[in-house]
Order: C-alpha cells, then sequence, then structure tokens
C-alpha cells in the first residue's frame, strides 16, 4: 500500500477562521493591521481597511526557498519584535515549504513542495533566500538531488510573485562577492519573467519583509519599487538622512575612534567609516528588536549590507569620500605610489625634453639670425624674462 | 563596478596620474628655459634682488593704489571666490577625508551648513565674475576657450557639490559620483589650461619682481 502524500503545513483556508481558532479577537487584530499600515507609512484608515480585506482573504500560499545563504534572514524573521504577530503572520499566509522550520524532511518535504506547487499554481508567493550557485553544473547548493537553479526555475512558474529575502537572493550578497567561485546570482538573473520584489538587508528588517507581505496579502498590488526593485516605503530615504546622528554630521562634530569622547555623545560615525549616505534602508526608523536599537544607535557605522555589491565596495572602515585604489576598492598605497613615480618621472622627462628643444631651437636661431644690430634680431624664441 | 566605484577608483586614478605628469611637465618645462642675458650692468645683488622678488609676490598680489578705482571691484570678486573655494575645498569634512586618504593626515573642519552657505555664496560669485568676463568689452576680448573652460570645470565640481549635499535631482550615490567625476575632470584639464595659474603665480611674481630688482626697476 502506497503512502498518501503529505499535505502542506497549514490547509488554506480563510485568514478569520483562523483568527476564531486561535482565539484572536477582531480588536487585537485591528489594532495590529493598523500597526502594519502605520510601519508601511500608508493612511491610518488604511489599517481598518487592511484588516476587513485580510479578514475575509483566503491564506495565500507560499513556499520559502533557502539556497547559498547563511539562514541569516530566516533568524531575523523568527525574530520578529512581537511573538504574537509572528504567529499571526504564520498564519495569515500557509506556509507550505520552508526546509528549516517544516518538520517533514528529504523526500516527504519534497513532496509537499511539489503538491503546493501543483495545487497553488499561478497563486502562490515564493519567497527566496541566498544567492544562486551555477559553478560547477551547479553542485554548490542542492536539495534532494537537484541544484539549486533547478529548483528556482521551476517554482517560478508558478509564482504570483517572488520574494528575495535578504541581500544574497537580491543581488548575490556575500556568495557573489569577487571572486564568485561558486559562480553564484542573484534570483533576478535567473528568473526574468515573474514579478520581484527585492527586500534586501544581511539581513534584512523581519518588519521590512512582513510588512512588505502582508501589503500584497491584503491589496494584491505589489508596493512601488525603486531601481532595485525595493518597496520605496522601506527603502525610499537614506539611513544617514533619517539617522539620529545627521545633526552632529551637519555641525561637523565626528567621532574619531569607537571609544572616544565624540562616539560616546552620539556623534556622526562618518569618519569611522558609516555608509549610511549611500545606504538605502529603514534601519533608523524601523529598528530592529521592535525598535530597540539599530547598528549606528549601537555605536558601529552602517556597512550598507542592503546595496547591491556592498562585500566589493572597499573597507567598512574606509570614510565614503576617501580614494579607493585597487580592483577592489582596497587601499593599495605602495601601487599608487609606484603609479605616482612612474606618472611624476614621466612628468619631468616630458618637461626636460621639452626645454631642451626650446633651447636647441633658440640656439638655431640665433645661428640663422643676421649680426647684431640688423632686422630680424628679436627674440621670438621662449624665454624667461 | 557602479558609477560611485568607477569614479572613486580607476577615473580618479587616472586624473590624479594625469594631473601629477601634467604640473611636473609644466613646471620642469618652465624652470628650465635660458634665462636671458644680462646686457646692462647689474643694479642689485643675487641676494638683495632675490628679496625684492618675495616681497613683489605681496605688493602685486594687491591692487596699486593709482588703479584701485579701477580694478578693486574686479579684485575683491576674484579673492572672494578664491577664498570661498579654498574653505570649501579644505574644511569641508568629507573633502579632508578625501585628502588625507591621499596625504596620510586629516585637519579640523567646519560645519557642514557652514560650507553649504559658503558654497552658495562661491557659486554666486563666480556666476558674477563670469557675468563681468561677458560684459566687460576689454575682457571680453581677452578671453579665450581656455578661460570658459576652466570656468565650466571650476563650476560644475561647486554645483555638482551642492547637489550632493542637498540631494537633489538624483540618489545620493549618482549624484556623489557625478561631483567625483567632475573633480576627475578638473583634475585631468588642470595641467593644460589656466588653472595652472596655481602653481605659475607666485613663481612668476617672484621672478619678475627679481629681474626687474636686478635691472634697477621697481616691481
Amino acid at each position: 500500500m502506497s503512502r498518501p502524500a503529505p499535505r502542506p503545513m497549514h490547509e488554506p483556508s480563510s485568514v478569520g477562521q483562523m483568527l476564531r481558532q486561535h482565539g484572536i479577537s477582531r480588536r487585537a487584530f485591528v489594532k495590529y493591521c493598523t500597526a502594519t499600515a502605520s510601519l508601511m507609512a500608508l493612511p491610518p484608515g488604511l489599517g481598518a481597511a487592511m484588516a476587513q480585506a485580510l479578514h475575509g482573504a483566503r491564506r495565500p500560499s507560499v513556499i520559502y526557498l533557502s539556497f547559498q545563504e547563511c539562514t541569516g534572514c530566516f533568524e531575523s524573521f523568527t525574530c520578529s519584535f512581537a511573538p504574537t504577530i509572528e504567529n499571526l503572520i504564520f498564519d495569515v499566509i500557509s506556509l507550505d515549504y520552508d526546509d528549516t522550520l517544516m518538520a517533514a524532511a528529504g523526500s516527504a518535504a519534497e513532496t509537499a513542495m511539489q503538491t503546493a506547487m501543483r495545487e497553488n499554481f499561478g497563486k502562490y508567493i515564493l519567497v527566496v533566500d541566498g544567492s544562486v550557485p551555477t559553478g560547477a553544473g551547479g553542485g554548490y547548493c542542492t536539495a534532494g538531488g537537484r541544484a539549486a537553479a533547478d529548483i528556482l526555475t521551476e517554482a517560478a512558474k508558478g509564482a504570483e510573485l517572488i520574494i528575495c529575502v535578504g541581500t544574497c537572493s537580491s543581488f548575490g550578497g556575500i556568495p557573489y562577492a569577487d571572486p564568485n567561485p561558486t559562480h553564484a546570482w542573484p534570483v533576478s538573473a535567473i528568473v526574468g519573467d515573474r514579478p520581484i520584489v527585492n527586500v534586501s538587508g544581511c539581513p534584512p528588517i523581519a518588519e521590512v519583509f512582513t510588512g512588505t507581505l502582508m501589503q500584497y496579502v491584503t491589496t494584491g498590488r505589489i508596493p512601488d519599487l525603486d531601481e532595485h526593485l525595493r518597496p520605496k516605503v522601506f527603502y525610499g530615504n537614506t539611513i544617514h538622512d533619517r539617522c539620529y546622528r545627521r545633526p552632529f554630521y551637519d555641525e561637523g562634530k565626528f567621532a574619531k575612534t569607537f571609544d572616544d569622547e565624540g562616539a560616546r555623545s552620539g556623534w556622526c560615525l562618518y569618519e569611522l567609516g558609516c555608509k549610511g549616505p549611500t545606504t538605502y534602508n529603514a534601519c533608523a526608523t524601523v529598528k530592529w528588536n521592535g525598535g530597540v536599537s539599530f547598528p549606528i544607535e549601537s555605536g558601529h557605522g552602517c556597512l550598507g549590507c542592503s546595496e547591491p555589491g556592498f562585500w566589493d565596495k572597499g573597507s567598512f572602515y574606509g570614510t565614503l569620500s576617501a580614494a579607493a585604489w585597487g580592483k577592489a576598492g582596497e587601499a593599495e598605497p605602495l601601487h599608487v605610489l609606484g603609479y605616482g613615480a612612474a606618472a611624476a618621472a614621466a612628468g619631468v622627462a616630458v618637461g626636460a625634453g621639452s626645454s631642451v628643444l626650446a633651447r636647441q631651437r633658440l640656439a638655431h636661431d640665433a645661428a640663422a639670425a643676421p649680426p647684431a644690430g640688423g632686422p630680424g634680431t628679436h627674440p621670438t624664441t621662449p624665454e624667461k624674462d | 563596478m557602479d558609477l560611485l566605484a568607477f569614479a572613486r577608483g580607476p577615473a580618479l586614478t587616472i586624473a590624479l596620474l594625469v594631473f601629477c605628469a601634467g604640473v611636473l611637465w609644466r613646471i620642469v618645462g618652465f624652470a628650465l628655459l635660458r634665462i636671458r642675458a644680462e646686457r646692462s650692468r647689474a643694479r642689485a645683488s643675487f641676494a638683495k634682488s632675490a628679496i625684492e622678488g618675495l616681497l613683489a609676490t605681496l605688493t602685486r598680489s594687491w591692487p596699486h593704489r593709482e588703479f584701485i578705482a579701477r580694478t578693486g571691484a574686479g579684485e575683491a570678486l576674484g579673492y572672494s571666490y578664491h577664498l570661498g573655494l579654498f574653505a570649501v575645498v579644505l574644511l569641508y569634512v568629507p573633502h579632508i577625508e578625501f585628502l588625507g586618504s591621499l596625504l596620510g593626515f586629516t585637519w579640523p573642519g567646519l560645519p557642514s551648513t557652514v560650507i553649504t552657505a559658503l558654497s552658495v555664496l562661491t557659486a554666486t560669485i563666480f556666476l558674477g565674475v563670469l557675468f563681468r568676463r561677458v560684459t566687460n568689452p576689454v575682457m571680453r576680448m581677452l578671453s579665450n576657450f581656455d578661460d570658459y573652460f576652466s570656468w565650466v570645470v571650476t563650476m560644475s565640481v561647486l554645483v555638482t557639490g551642492l547637489a550632493t549635499s542637498a540631494h537633489f535631482g538624483a540618489r545620493y550615490e549618482t549624484l556623489l559620483a557625478i561631483h567625483i567625476l567632475s573633480v576627475d575632470a578638473l583634475l585631468i584639464w588642470f595641467p593644460f589650461g589656466k588653472l595652472m595659474h596655481a602653481f605659475y603665480i607666485f613663481p612668476s611674481r617672484a621672478i619678475n619682481g627679481a629681474v626687474l630688482a636686478r635691472k634697477g626697476a621697481a616691481s
């Protein structure tokens, strides 16, 4: 007798049913939706509308694929600031496949994914975490004996929306960094014909991911995206523009070391390499761990982890406006000095050569000139007065 | 490699190399020119003429009393935007950090708001200088492509810098890249145009003063 195929972790049902099952009151749910709307900078009235839409909404199937990653993004997601809210998020969606979280393993897990994809074809949300390696025939990252690129290509076909969680799936991240030994790629390089939303960050802020997901589930629309396909509501401003240390930047007050008086007084970390001016994320506003803090508030400059190629943009501790030498922006003073010396030598040589030619021309003109006092004795060659 | 990485990396490296080679070419080429032979008895010793030459760098840097009514306004404009440029370039902390990465040492800067105000003032004076150049018949006749192109290159650095600090018109990293690229363009143009006066002006005044003292003429 053959074993029945395992079912997804949650049967799709309406959100309202799930809320009643879990004893969550409508009041608490509206409060949650209002908080989410506020987080996404939506008008306050939209909170109730969101609650109404969500209450009757069918829980969308979500397939969460993890490829070449460190599970930090998922860790961030699971550490969302309010456990009850986190439970709600898991119940609002039907998380049908997630190899980190699901109890099933091996062929049972793979069958669950196939079932979810088949039953929700064209309607499920595909969440991808990690870059996709294509080197060694895709052998650097496999699941169930299949290469990550093949799994992604198959799963993307029936996806209504793809959400890339973290910088690795959004932009390639650390695996994509030079010299990219596994030939890793971001999801957008593998899948070109499905709508993609990037929620970048290393890791991304949990509320940015859940907020993006919530907005899509409730409105059915992809939020406005920036040029890197990130929701503008979270990635519309630089961290520098929203940073509480920004006034010190304007006043010209900068910490010189991580433990000096300026650092303790909350002065700007620009000179210590903060990449806040070129980094777009909600760290300075949404913050982490329920709004407790964010890296700059903890005393360390921004690394720019939500930006493409952040790992290859030079030292984390190099000032943003400093010159960047070398292939990967790393300081190579000896090479620079060598090039500078060569340029200086070339300049001196050309300058000396031109003056020698000028002198020769002067001597030639003097030899060819008529005797002194005659016509044509006015010097026409370059000389210093 | 994105635009900012290109501007800060290869473009800046090439610009600095061209600047370095070009400036040395111009300075060495000038320094090794033959000094014209003296055809009359020297009126001052070498030491005295050298001192007169150094003094000339000061006296010629201030308008002569007889001409101050005619040239004072122009000189005031010139000094104003030069001082503004020096302050903006040398006392803005991100600039200090950039120069520090080249020189190996840094110095205190001014608050960003002060620098922004100075930049706006300097750019305004710079516009006034251009207006004077195109409206004054003599200056217009004396001006050539070099004057106008040098103005454009310098002004573009000021304008892009202001746009960058104000986040005006594009994303910050794009504006910063354009600003650095404008600096790269200025560095490349510098040795080949009249911007080279930054290196020539004081040595030429000193040499003129010394030669005139040697001939017994007032500088």
